[in-house]
């Protein structure tokens, strides 16, 4: 098992699905919050009690137990600020919060503020994970919004000595129609020091009605990151700040023998920290830090590890064996008799599937500055769970949790992979010792080898379906990669689902859509063996044996955009299709591929189809769409993390292949905007139909079945 | 060994205390706080830290310090002039090409310089042009469109 050198941390399959953390409470009171803040109002919205319930902290104010979720302060300038715990990793939901904010309070987008993920301001929040946001975050800011402008209504009815009922807000003002008065916010606000805690019960403006939620918005920081002037935690500058490296094992479970630092230790301005088996340097400047590195000589013992020659006869040999995360939280399940259901069956396919290993590569490698200063640490950092990495520096140092604040300015991606950072720990370390602020940068090749990885997996398919394409009978078993969407959507009425945590070889978790694109490619992958096992079109077969309306609707969306049975392909064309549901969204992807007789394969056209609800920003919703399927085209075709013997093979840009201009298609995206149902996040889910409709579509072009992901790291014939 | 270097960065010099052996990257952000070219890689892999110097695109990551003396460079913060956007920089925002935007600086500066060279590119040369610019959030298809945009703008002689 591999371990980081000295974190404690095991990660899970589906690390953030488990973890659970005890919710922190505000350290301030009301009074004094509002003394920080100005005068004004503050609207807290309660949490909401959960099955769940963790154990309560203090309460807020010290006088209630309840968490508190969100909080809005309006100040007495008029000015609007939303406080929340969520992380800005590019979703854009900066920009979706403020929107809705916005809506409830009847204002320009350009007049609400967002504070997001600075522990010492924002309320607790377990991660930005989930595709959670949007159904969550975004209702729970709807009700803190709406419940200020019922405040401001009160404050005017009272101000004004008129009947509340008679009052409008709108523009930014409460007016009184039949006096034709009205009031900025900042005039009924001013002099205040009112503060209204509120619970789930406030009525929110709905969809139909919105003006500014639901309308596509531009990014509302985007000129700071066209001018260079945002800064990411990697460009924060602290003054007398040093720059600090870490000494790496040279492989994973490799342990510290002995390391001699006196050459290093020498080396002008430089700090060398030898603690336990951490050991790292600080530099005034990043060349000498390096240099530093380079001169301590450590001695490790190895020991013999898998490789990826070996991963798929592991995971399946291991089964069972994944220890305490993962295994009986698959979510899978059985119903009616699967033997049963193959006897019925007019044909039975049977197949098997492999995943590889894919890294996350965010362009912003995990970053952060430390500064201690009056006995409180202060880390600046990428991460998607800042409350997270707060624990993990309490847990550390040994601090009290209020002297601990982790401030995560919008971050340079994530896609599931940044619910660690370790640089954090590491800087925080390294400037304890310096007695000066500390900048840690991971390098490319610490970033592939030292944070974690999607999992790889085998899942094994059965299917048995009748001559007129009736289901009779699934089988479905997915080993380690995980538990996401592993339930068909399809209406089958014997079948048997089953996860099994098996002993990962590599540092293991989260990926955006986390196991649900493996499970997809297999699922629908199978689906269209089976349609051709009984002679059947693909989109005919999958909405014969479905019920679900939703899915229905994207997969008709999809084939009409794209022209599903209008046309046959040209010779060396493929047409393939596929759908999904995961995270209360729903997709459907159209696939042509050219294939070539030197085996060469190229994706030529991907449409998109993709319901999550009422859309709160159709603009960027159909951005994350394309980034989604972008990012899904790596690991569909060429993305894989290769390893042996303890060591990353492939740990930078010029050996991992991620998807460039040249790979990008002819993307089309059609959007269904259900007004009539909750939003549901949508960073996810676009991804998990990419895989299998670009497969389905090689299976048609050449009749090869390609059931490994990547699907052709060296085209067909490699 | 420390050595006095002269840099022209966005029309400003600059006398740098520095080992000529550092990367212009390290210098232009520790140094001079121009924080808006990226490390990303490295290996001039990911473009990420493209500045442009004598008015070409390159990977300042691998370009050393003492090797970019003396030659105008440019860095996103001196593209605008008088607090107006380049019209590739409006572009990205008009059409929405960036998520997180930590490879939008290199980009914009990859493409401005192809738009030096090539006034009125094809999709298809923006493509092929940017294909060393790594966008892991995947908005290719819309930062091809920017440039077109900017390209159309810049007809106009609007730079």
């Amino acid at each position: 098992m591999n371990r980081q050198p000295f974190t404690e941390t095991f990660p899970e399959p589906e690390r953030y699905e488990l973890f659970e953390e005890p919710r922190y409470q505000f350290d301030l009171d009301r009074r004094d919050f509002l003394k920080v803040l100005g005068g004004g109002i503050l609207v807290c919205l309660l949490a909401e009690e959960t099955p769940a319930q963790q154990p309560p902290g203090r309460g807020f104010g010290g006088a209630r137990p309840q968490d508190i979720s969100a909080w809005l302060h309006i100040s007495e300038e008029g000015k609007v600020t939303v406080y929340t715990g969520k992380v800005e990793v590019g979703q854009n939901i900066r920009t979706s919060l403020s929107q809705v904010v916005a809506e409830e309070l009847r204002l320009p987008v350009d007049s609400v503020r967002l504070v997001m993920a600075d522990t010492d301001l924002t309320p607790f929040d377990a991660g930005t994970f989930g595709s959670r946001t949007t159904p969550d975050m975004a209702v729970q800011l709807r009700r803190v919004a709406a419940a200020a402008r019922e405040v401001l209504l009160d404050l005017a009815a009272e101000q004004g000595k008129v009947e509340r009922g008679t009052l409008t807000a709108a523009d930014g003002k409460v007016t009184h129609p039949p006096s034709g008065r009205s009031w900025e916010y900042g005039q009924l606000t001013r002099g205040q020091k009112l503060t209204k805690t509120v619970g789930a019960g406030v009525p929110l403006t709905p969809p139909e009605r919105w003006k500014v939620a639901g309308t596509s918005v531009p990014k509302v920081d985007g000129r700071a990151l066209v001018t260079g002037k945002h800064q990411f935690a990697s460009d924060v500058q602290r003054p007398g700040m040093l720059y600090g490296k870490v000494l790496r094992p040279p492989a994973f479970g490799a342990t510290l023998v002995s390391a001699d630092t006196k050459e290093a230790e020498a080396m002008a301005g430089v700090v060398v920290v030898r603690d336990g088996s951490f050991v790292g340097v600080a530099a005034p400047n990043e060349y000498l830090a390096e240099k530093a590195l380079a001169a301590i000589r450590a001695e490790w013992k190895t020991e013999p590890q898998p490789s990826d020659r070996e991963l798929f006869d592991l995971l399946k040999k291991t089964a069972g064996a994944g220890g305490g995360g993962g295994g009986g939280r698959g979510g899978g399940g059985s119903q009616g008799s699967v033997e049963k259901g193959l006897a019925e069956a007019d044909r039975k396919v049977q197949a098997t599937y492999t995943i590889a290993y894919i890294a996350h590569a965010p362009l912003e490698p995990r970053a952060a500055v430390a500064e201690w200063k009056d006995g409180k640490l202060t880390v600046w950092t990428g991460t998607q769970r800042p409350f997270g990495i707060r624990s993990d520096l309490v847990r550390a140092f040994g601090l009290p949790q209020e002297r601990v604040r982790v401030i995560v300015p919008d971050t340079g991606s994530g896609y599931g992979g940044k619910h660690t950072n370790d640089a954090a720990t590491e800087a925080a370390r390294l400037a304890k010792a310096a007695g000066k602020p500390v900048k840690v940068v991971w390098t490319r090749e610490e970033e592939f080898t030292w944070a974690y990885f999607r999992p790889a997996g085998v899942i094994e398919v059965t299917g048995g379906v009748r001559k007129d394409g009736t289901i009779t009978a699934w089988e479905f078993h997915n080993y380690n990669s995980g538990g996401s969407a592993i339930r068909t959507p399809y209406a089958i009425a014997n079948q048997r689902t089953t996860f099994h945590s098996s002993r990962a070889p590599l540092r293991q978790g989260s990926y955006r859509a986390l196991a649900a694109t493996a499970n997809h490619f297999a699922r629908e992958s199978h689906m269209d063996d089976l349609a051709h096992a009984v002679g059947m079109d693909p989109l005919e077969f999958r909405l014969k044996n479905l019920k679900d309306a939703r899915l229905r609707a994207v997969l008709e969306a999809a084939a009409r955009q794209f022209g599903w049975g209008k046309s046959k392909p040209a010779p060396g064309h493929g047409f393939g299709l596929a759908g999904g549901t995961e995270k209360g969204s729903y997709v459907a992807t159209c696939a042509e591929v050219e294939t070539d007789r030197s085996g060469g394969v190229k994706v030529v056209r991907l449409v998109t189809a993709f319901e999550c609800g009422a859309i709160l920003n159709p603009d960027h919703l159909k951005n994350q769409v394309e980034g989604a399927v972008v990012m899904g085209l790596g690991g569909a075709l060429f993305e894989a993390i290769r390893f042996a013997n303890g060591k990353i093979l492939n740990p930078r840009f010029s050996r991992y292949r991620v998807p460039r201009f040249s790979d990008v298609p002819i993307l089309e995206t059609v959007l269904l905007d259900r007004k009539d149902l909750p939003s549901a996040g949508a960073g996810e889910t676009p991804i998990v139909a990419v895989a299998p409709a670009i497969g389905n579509a090689i299976f048609q072009a050449t009749g090869i079945r390609l059931r490994s992901m990547p699907m052709v790291p060296n085209g067909l014939k490699g | 060994m420390a050595s006095v270097i002269e840099l022209h960065v966005n029309g400003v010099r600059h006398r740098v205390e520095t080992d000529a052996e550092r990367t212009l990257l390290s210098v232009l952000r520790d140094d001079l706080g121009l924080t808006g070219c990226k490390y990303g890689c490295g290996e001039g892999q990911c473009g990420a830290c493209t500045v442009l110097l004598d008015g070409k695109a390159v990977r300042s990551c691998i370009t050393l310090v003492g090797n970019a003396e003396g030659k105008p460079i440019t860095t996103i913060e001196g593209l605008g002039k008088d607090g107006r956007l380049h019209p590739l920089q409006q572009a990205f925002l008009d059409v929405g090409a960036l998520q997180c935007g930590y490879c939008t600086p290199g980009m914009i500066l990859a493409g401005v310089a192809l738009l030096g060279r090539v006034p009125d590119p094809a999709p298809e040369e923006i493509a092929r042009s940017l294909e060393g610019n790594i966008c892991r959030c995947g908005t290719y298809t819309r930062i091809v469109q920017a440039v077109r945009q900017a390209a159309e703008a810049m007809k106009g002689g609007a730079r």
